[in-house]
């Protein structure tokens, strides 16, 4: 299988930063030990090995547990068609890690969404702001701490909800419920 | 100046950046009456399009920065349409969120539907396992979606810059795949038409016919289209070498589907990998050669075309034939997976124990992640599920492909004139649902 060799080849570049690759579907993922590194990783992926189109960048909250932070990466080679999966994970303190956006162009608006929904930085990002939430708004919403109903915020001007958008309403499920007696969407009388 | 070196009777015309860069910011401060014509000249204007602008189709906002007619500096501006789909997913069942997928790519809701179903199904690991005569339905579906989401992308791209016939002669078209989804689905608009290892039924009767009868009729649409645009010289002069992707840039900046096949590239993920029955079809790929909007615009007339085969092929092979005489299933046949039929619930222990399950858990998936694109009308959707067991996924992120393609207007943007904006807006053909999701 191409994607194998790729990923041993990474390997045998970065050794020890490169964990095992692990199979899932058909699909090849290499998890990196150190986030800081993934820029460097990137490069060689794209120079060495032929990986020029990236598909997307994906962000994993793993509230709960540490490190907190997953961010993944699709990887994609026009000419030889192989699908790689670089994930690494980061702590809720360091919160940050280097752009790709060098490496790749396309990474600008991935990062930038990101940034935007889980509030995790990209460290030389040109114009790191945030995206399809408004300027100045305060909460990073893809966050499982984050209440599906929403949060009240006050933005005179741009965005003014005393109350959170779906608050109480009858069409609020609970995140994280394991049945449906605990996610169904039902009126809920607000916490506190 | 930078403006004198500009050759204004080319409508492409294209000034070289570094010029801008030496040019030093106009002073704030009034002048000497003397220079004011010349510090004039150099002032920047701001001018703010959308979100609210028919030729941003949506709500999109771009902020351009302009010395006179040419554009400096174009900010996007994105978001204004956004639901918070991905945050929805992780708070209800797989099945519940195929409805959401209709209001991504609102122009291709069957199309989404099918790639969503696909990619879950990766996750499960049965999409070897989907009857043919599901993945010869799928296709039509997608093909219909992919000519529906051209047709409305083309017809309003001639009406921004100029054509208002193509818009009626295509529209028609899409009434009829709307009255297709009608009488497939139950609905024209909001299809939510596949499930989890299948479909929500199969074709009624005669619905094969009325398919292979608008074939007919699409194609002899697209020659007049195409006689009202392709040698249009008003549509020539607004479109050729305007906005010109090269071949690294499309790949560098991520683009898909059209408007990276319009760029040279090669790639279509129903070639490269394919999914459902692509691999047994016969269809050709159009790629353009210079990477401009009228490249662009005919990579979309041929896909059309070759949509119009792949459809005639699948009506031809359709196991079952057109009313599937022979009850050819369109599930898979797996009681944990796909709910069983009304009737036996009430009969059967087993099935009401399946349905009871499967409605208040949902499908149970493997902990795992996978990314599945498939090749949709705007480009390559994506769905990248990490899971963690159960019936709902613990991160759903979707790859956009309006949203990738419209990472590009920074870069290609500048240089350009205020009435190419609107030409190559419409060239790269985004949808603003799937945007912003």
């Amino acid at each position: 299988m191409p994607a194998l060799e790729f990923a041993n080849q990474l390997r045998a570049k970065f050794r020890e930063l490169v964990s095992a690759p692990a199979e899932f579907r058909g699909e090849v993922t290499l998890t990196l030990a150190d986030a800081g590194r993934i820029a460097e990783v990137c490069e060689f992926a794209k120079k060495s090995l032929g990986f020029d189109y990236l598909l997307d960048i994906s962000s994993v909250d793993n509230y709960g547990d540490d490190p907190r932070w997953t961010v993944v990466y699709e990887l994609y080679g026009i000419a030889h068609g192989c699908h790689l999966r670089l994930k690494t994970n980061l702590s809720e303190e360091k919160g940050e890690l280097p752009t790709v956006t060098s490496v790749w162009r396309t990474a600008d608006w991935h990062e930038r969404e990101i940034f935007d929904m889980m509030g995790i930085c990209f460290r030389g990002h040109p114009d790191l702001r945030r995206i399809l939430m408004w300027e100045g708004y305060p909460y990073f919403p893809l966050r499982k701490d984050f209440p599906l109903a929403g949060k009240p915020s006050e933005m005179p001007d741009v965005a003014f909800t005393k109350k959170a958008p779906l608050e109480g309403g009858p069409f609020v499920t609970l995140p994280g419920g394991k049945d449906t007696i605990t996610r169904e969407p039902r009126v809920r009388v607000p916490e506190n | 100046m930078a403006t004198e070196t500009i050759e204004f009777r080319e409508p492409s015309a294209r000034v070289n950046l570094a010029s801008f860069a030496a040019q030093p910011a106009a002073p704030a401060a009034p002048s000497p009456p003397a220079e004011d014509l010349q510090e004039l000249h150099g002032e920047k204007l701001v001018l703010n399009m959308g979100p609210s602008h028919p030729s941003t189709h949506g709500v999109l906002r771009i902020v351009l920065e302009m010395d006179g007619e040419i554009i400096t500096k174009a900010t996007p501006d994105v978001g204004y349409l956004h639901r918070g789909d991905e945050k929805i997913a992780e708070n209800m069942t797989y099945t519940q969120f195929i409805p959401y997928t209709d209001r991504l790519d609102y122009l291709a809701p069957l199309a989404n539907n099918v790639a969503y179903a696909l990619a879950v199904e990766k996750l499960m690991g049965i999409e070897r396992q989907l009857p043919p005569r599901c993945q010869h339905i799928r296709v039509i579906c997608c093909e219909l979606a992919r000519i529906s989401a051209h047709l409305l992308g083309l017809g309003a791209y001639a009406m921004d810059v100029g054509a208002l016939t193509v818009f009626m002669l295509t529209f028609t078209e899409r009434e009829k795949i709307y009255n297709l989804c009608e009488s497939l689905t139950g609905a024209r608009f909001t299809t939510s038409y596949t499930r989890i290892g299948g479909l929500m039924r199969d074709t009624p009767p005669g619905w094969c016919d009325a398919v292979r009868k608008f074939c007919d009729e699409v194609a002899v649409n697209f020659d007049e289209v195409e006689k009202l645009l392709t040698r249009n010289p008003i549509f020539v002069g607004r479109t050729k070498d305007v906005g010109i992707i090269s071949r690294a840039d499309a790949i560098d900046f991520g683009l898909s589907g059209p408007n990276l096949r319009g760029s040279g590239v090669e790639h279509d993920v129903r070639k490269a990998h394919p999914y459902l029955v692509y691999d047994q079809l016969e269809f050709d790929v159009p790629v353009g050669s210079v990477g401009d909007c009228y490249d662009r615009y005919l990579v979309r007339m041929e896909e059309m075309r070759q949509s119009v085969r792949l459809l005639r092929q699948c009506l031809d092979r359709i196991p079952g034939g057109a009313d599937n005489k022979s009850g050819e299933p369109v599930n898979v046949d797996d009681g944990k997976l796909v709910l069983p039929p009304k009737q036996k619930v009430m009969t059967g222990m087993e099935e009401l124990i399946h349905q009871f399950i499967l409605v208040t858990q949902g499908v149970n998936a493997p902990p795992g992640e996978v990314y599945f694109g498939a090749e949709n009308p705007k480009g390559e959707l994506g769905f990248y599920i990490n899971s963690r067991g159960g019936g709902t996924p613990h991160r759903l992120k979707i790859r956009a492909p309006s949203f990738v393609n419209l990472s590009i207007l920074p870069h290609l943007l500048p240089g350009h004139m205020v009435s190419d904006v609107v030409s190559i807006l419409g060239s790269i053909d985004f949808v603003m649902g799937e945007c912003d999701r």
